[in-house]
């Protein structure tokens, strides 16, 4: 604890509860500072708030119209008109890139928050209660674990139909096992320490050692688990989207557009390897946020 | 030794029933008839019951699984809609392709990846290290499939070297294996890289070093060696990665693997093709995750103890 805290927690010395608090902002306000000295992380970080900026006000910074056609600018080059060229329809592909920012970000966010929620739930289950609670969630974990995913994806979304709404809730509902696994280690080791049998001991009920002491323990884990699921969902994403399983036309996402470009590589090589440097920009630095996230919350995670 | 075997191939045996039993459910729940799917929809009502009938579809659900089960035991996964041939020898057929291509792709993964980690370990610090390691980053996050068709513009297009499309030889090969390959190449030579650099300031090593072991020996001898062990994990732990990687590959290069078995599957709405591609492929990476889980035991014998208690 620096001499900035310990000044601060002298002014509640009589409440408990506020230098509870006091000392988790010590220890976020650490972790920032280490984060903070990262340089390559924070430099990833400024590109994917710019990126989720550009998604967010997508009509502002997009030039024209992503789904406007134009017959007569048919797959042109990269110009000063079509800064990234246009393609088969005609339509801007730089515009079509910042309204595709807008799904990879979005999957990846919202598909791992419904990871993170089912994936906090049952691996503190496994780990609070133990026995066959734990012995049938640990099996759910290892058989989706044992195979990827997005084989399970592929099969949802055969029978829900291709869509956004059903690329987050296959894309969610499949990857919190890895989640699952690293909140359900993390309980089983919380339980055995003196505060938690305290509070058990002294009639704290279930919800409440959950709530109250498991949940704040463990989200900075979930941080860095969440932050580092993102790029494999943005990539399952494009992978769908490149079948035809992920959003449907006009709609643009970064996946769908490679697939579609591929007659063009000929005429129009731009097409294709635009959305592929886009996608390499934003998993990339969120790979590299995650590790810098993990290297500042969590030192021991790093195995 | 034997009773961790006999728990694991229990516990394999377990996971594949699992993933049938969530695949047929996943998939049986379906909305829309089958049965129209097959005849068209100006099949006369007769034709529709008969055809509904013959296929067991007017059975209860729970009846067709323990079916769909009973013959999955005699590896009989049923018949495609479309071209009324055997799931199970389709897939079979397509996967002898599948597997060579995983397997060029594992081949190019190990050459590079550990030439490369070997390269960036010696050189550490120098610019060859940075620009190796930097490449190996934006390889671990680029799609395959972008990878493929990035080849495809420079080897097939732009330098006119190896063919894009089609085809069983070796040069038709060679871009769909490295695009695949692609990824591990960059993990392989992180990992490798990782490995050395633990190994190259212990004792032993300077030991050597101190007796006069050429500095090559060193490397390849010591350092090398201690990285095998995690790239040996990392092959057998990406399997199944490379294997759905491969339908994306196989869609770019129009390989006729079982990757683009299962797509064309689902554009087809052919649902027996689609729920035996599952099953296959998650048994498949079952049982190697199975093999790697043993061969571990017998190396470590710590990993068996340590289930035991």
């Amino acid at each position: 604890m620096d001499i900035l805290s310990l000044g601060k927690s002298k002014k509640y010395d009589f409440e408990n509860i506020e230098v509870k608090e006091n000392n988790y902002k010590g220890y976020y306000s650490k972790s920032f500072r280490i984060f903070r000295k990262n340089k390559e992380a924070m430099l990833c970080l400024f590109i994917i708030v710019a990126i989720s900026v550009v998604a967010i006000f997508a009509p502002f910074f997009a030039p024209y119209d992503p789904n406007a056609q134009s017959l007569a600018d048919m797959l042109q080059k990269p110009s000063a008109k079509h800064l990234f060229g246009t393609d088969e329809y005609g339509r801007d592909i730089l515009s079509r890139i910042i309204y595709g920012a807008r799904i990879s970000l979005s999957v990846g966010v919202i598909s791992q928050g419904i990871a993170s929620v089912i994936g906090f739930f049952m691996g503190v289950m496994a780990g609070y209660f133990g026995g066959w609670v734990d012995r049938i969630i640990s099996f759910l974990i290892q058989v989706f674990s044992s195979f990827p995913y997005i084989l399970f994806a592929i099969a949802l979304i055969f029978v829900l139909g291709p869509g956004i709404l059903n690329l987050f809730i296959a894309l969610g509902l499949l990857s919190w096992a890895n989640i699952a696994r690293m909140i359900r280690g993390q309980v089983m080791q919380l339980k055995k320490k003196e505060y938690i049998e305290a509070c058990i001991i002294n009639g704290g009920s279930g919800l409440r050692v959950i709530m109250k002491h498991l949940l704040p323990n463990c989200i900075s884990t979930m941080i860095v688990l969440i932050t580092l699921g993102i790029p494999s969902a943005i990539i399952n994403e494009a992978a769908l989207s490149f079948l035809g399983l992920g959003v449907q036309a006009p709609a643009s996402s970064w996946g769908s557009m490679i697939s579609l470009s591929q007659p063009y590589i000929r005429s129009n090589p731009s097409y294709s390897i635009i959305p592929g440097i886009a996608i390499i920009i934003v998993v990339l630095s969120f790979n590299i946020v995650g590790d810098g996230l993990r290297d500042a919350l969590d030192p021991k995670m790093k195995s | 030794m034997r009773k961790y075997i006999i728990k694991r191939v229990v516990e394999a045996i377990l996971v594949v029933f699992a993933i049938t039993v969530i695949t047929f459910i996943i998939l049986n729940v379906i909305p829309g008839d089958p049965v129209l799917l097959i005849l068209g929809d100006r099949a006369d009502a007769n034709t529709i019951e008969m055809v509904r009938h013959q296929m067991g579809f007017d059975k209860p659900l729970h009846i067709q699984f323990f079916n769909y089960l009973g013959k999955l035991l005699h590896l009989d996964l049923g018949v495609s809609y479309f071209t009324r041939e055997a799931v199970f020898q389709s897939l079979s057929r397509a996967f002898t392709l599948t597997i060579k291509l995983a397997l060029s792709a594992y081949a190019f993964a190990l050459v590079f990846g550990i030439t490369f980690g070997v390269i960036a370990s010696v050189k550490r610090g120098k610019f060859i290290d940075k620009f190796l390691m930097s490449t190996s980053i934006i390889g671990i996050s680029a799609p395959s499939f972008w990878v493929a068709i990035i080849l495809q513009i420079i080897f097939g297009l732009k330098l006119n070297l190896l063919p894009i499309s089609g085809g069983e030889s070796v040069s038709a090969f060679i871009l769909p294996a490295f695009a695949l390959g692609t990824r591990y190449i960059a993990s392989i030579a992180r990992i490798t890289r990782t490995s050395m650099l633990e190994i190259i300031g212990q004792d032993y090593v300077r030991t050597a070093e101190a007796k006069g072991v050429s500095k090559w020996r060193v490397t390849i001898g010591h350092a090398l060696r201690n990285a095998l062990l995690p790239i040996i994990t990392l092959i057998g732990a990406e399997l199944g990665g490379v294997l759905t990687g491969s339908m994306l590959i196989e869609k770019v290069f129009s390989i006729s693997g079982i990757g683009k078995l299962t797509v064309d599957s689902i554009l087809s709405r052919d649902m027996p093709v689609l729920q035996g591609a599952i099953i296959y492929i998650a048994t498949i990476c079952v049982i190697i995750y199975l093999l790697v889980d043993i061969s571990y035991a017998y190396i470590d014998p710590r990993i068996r103890l340590g289930d035991e208690q």
